[in-house]
């Protein structure tokens, strides 16, 4: 059964240089307990979408199509309704950690705060609940560390307390935005394995740019260029055998791999290229990727593909 | 709680200029707590009228025969009563309305040109107006005070709420599912009561000398004597500037209102200090 489906959905925000197209037609669906990774570069509309399911975008913002939760369509829900699906039902992890927790407030405090928004237990027992997830997260001497401000506490130290907060009120699904940034290499690790352990209960929309990452976590991966998806595959699939040329140019980037960039700079969102969007950066284009916009398609068993490549 | 209480005092210790403001403070809250036990005589009681200082009146007696130390002492009493509850409404209003208008877009801009409104109109003459047409009672001119002493702070907590408000742990507060009230009061209100704190110090100045430019020309409350009243007073005896009798009538008065001002002034900076790093000096005075 799948927990979210996301059908044709569009992100733009207007501002003052022109119309931001964040995120065009995207498609894709999850399973419970599923592991999706989206790649991108940066800017390439992964937060927003990671965002816009939350409905956390400001006012102006345009959204189209449809965000199924558990047989609710998000996008239809009053901005009340919203806010009892949000921190319950589906939790952010957000990059940063450091300006992402309240320098004023003790950090048991601030995970009891989001437990008390939703179960209505007393502060008493909140704060109880919070030691207890600050445990899960294994932090050390939990109890006391509850009673400490964010800034006693260490960069990995915080980011277990930001999944701690997002697994407070037991969510079914989590969005992680990159909950590694800034992390250095062994405390990555752990973090890794700290999420791997404390969701398997849970689906993961893990929005991230570092592979490595995606790989050791995700069962599936989207890769996303220019506000669509380019390709859909198990994460095998992608490393083994990428189709899109701008997957292969980003697996080529990895300093394993020869630490190739692609050539060009990914496109402004709001003067998308015509055509294939990733064409003005593509080794293989053709006549027809400049005029014609490729379909994303299954090519193989589960392996979906947007390039004229494969026609 | 508590802790944070002592790491604040310790901090604030470091500050000379605030110790003397808190010093001189301090004085006129006690002399106004304890008038009863402090003051020499009942202020309202009648004794020969003018006389000069002596053993008896140390600053001698005003034109109806009260003893002055004994006014002075009953009169600080009423200007800092009217000074505290003008100005904890004032930062009261300034607050809330700050808040709703940083918080809120859709408001601030109705919400700021009334603010706007507020600063730019002459208040002093306002505030006399006002006062004029009002019964003089010490409640009264509390009313006018907040009514025309809000709206600085309005502004001050605005630009700050303006600030607080896109702090990525706001963002996730939200996400986590908070309300805007909830919002607001824990996560943003806590971030601004120093400012607040501030503004009321500084605030509390404009107060206090409107509040005795008012009596002194008549417009206070008659039945609760203050300093400005005091001067009031004096200035109307018919030769106040003749003989010696100002400096013992008129000038205690005034200096009372200058070192309440100058006090709160020092502590003011001081927590301005505190609250604003940016503002603290290298050198120590």
């Amino acid at each position: 059964m799948s927990i979210l489906k996301i059908t044709h959905l569009k992100v733009h925000f207007p501002t003052e240089e022109g119309l931001v197209k964040a995120v065009n037609t995207v498609d894709f669906e999850m399973k419970e307990n599923e592991k999706l990774g989206l790649i991108g570069e940066t800017g390439c509309g992964k937060t927003v979408l990671g965002m816009s399911i939350i409905r956390l975008l400001q006012l102006a913002t345009k959204i189209e199509g449809e965000i199924w939760y558990k047989g609710k369509d998000l996008l239809k829900l009053s901005e009340e309704e919203m806010r009892k699906i949000r921190g319950k039902e589906i939790a952010m992890i957000l990059q940063n950690p450091t300006t992402s927790l309240n320098p004023v407030l003790k950090v048991g405090d601030q995970i009891a705060e989001a437990i008390q928004l939703h179960q209505g237990l007393a502060k008493r027992a909140a704060k109880e609940k919070a030691v207890e997830m600050l445990e899960a997260v294994k932090i050390p001497d939990a109890s006391k560390r509850a009673n400490e401000y964010p800034h006693e506490f260490s960069g990995g130290m915080k980011e277990r307390v930001m999944i701690a907060m997002g697994l407070a009120c037991e969510p079914s699904l989590i969005i992680a935005d990159e909950p590694t940034k800034g992390l250095d290499v062994t405390i990555k690790m752990q973090i890794i394995k700290l999420m791997k352990e404390v969701t398997k209960q849970r689906a993961i929309l893990f929005i991230t740019h570092d592979l490595g990452v995606a790989a050791e976590i995700c069962d599936n991966i989207a890769v996303m260029y220019a506000g669509e998806l380019v390709e859909y595959a198990k994460t095998g699939d992608i490393f083994k055998n990428p189709l899109h040329p701008y997957t292969q140019g980003f697996l080529n980037s990895l300093p394993n791999r020869g630490l190739k960039p692609i050539r060009g700079m990914s496109p402004s969102l709001i003067d998308l290229p015509s055509g294939c969007r990733f064409h003005p950066r593509c080794d293989y284009a053709r006549e027809i990727c400049k005029t014609e916009h490729p379909e994303i398609v299954e090519k193989e068993n589960g392996h979906h593909v947007r390039c004229f490549l494969y026609d | 709680m508590i802790e944070d209480i002592i790491v604040f005092l310790k901090k604030y210790k470091s500050n000379k200029l605030g110790l003397v403001g808190l010093g001189i403070l301090i004085f006129f809250v006690i002399a106004a707590i304890f008038a009863p036990y402090i003051a020499p005589y009942d202020p309202g009681h009648r004794y020969k009228s003018t006389e000069h200082p002596n053993s008896a009146h140390l600053l001698g007696t005003n034109h109806v025969g009260q003893d002055i130390v004994s006014e002075l002492i009953y009169g600080t009493r009423v200007s800092l009563f009217i000074t505290l509850f003008a100005s904890i409404a004032a930062a009261f209003i300034g607050t809330f309305i700050g808040l709703i208008a940083g918080y809120f877009k859709r408001l601030d801009f109705f919400l700021m040109r009334i603010v706007d409104l507020f600063l730019t109109i002459p208040r002093l003459p306002l505030i006399i107006i006002i006062a004029a047409f009002m019964r003089p009672s010490i409640w009264n001119l509390i009313f006018v005070f907040a009514l025309f002493e809000w709206s600085i702070t309005a502004r001050i907590i605005r630009s700050e709420v303006l600030t607080f408000k896109n702090r990525p742990y706001v963002d996730a507060t939200r996400m986590f599912g908070a309300g805007d009230f909830h919002i607001l009061g824990r996560h943003i209100l806590p971030n601004v009561v120093p400012l607040v704190v501030v503004q009321l110090v500084l605030v509390s100045r404009y107060i206090i000398l409107a509040e005795s430019g008012l009596s002194f020309i008549g417009l206070g409350d008659p039945t609760a004597k203050s300093w400005g009243m005091m001067l009031h007073d004096a200035f109307e005896y018919p030769t106040i500037f003749i003989s010696d009798i100002w400096m013992w009538w008129m000038l205690p008065a005034g200096l009372c209102i200058v070192f309440t001002i100058l006090s709160l002034t020092f502590i003011g900076y001081a927590l301005e200090e505190l609250v604003n790093p940016r503002l603290r000096r290298v050198t120590t005075l």
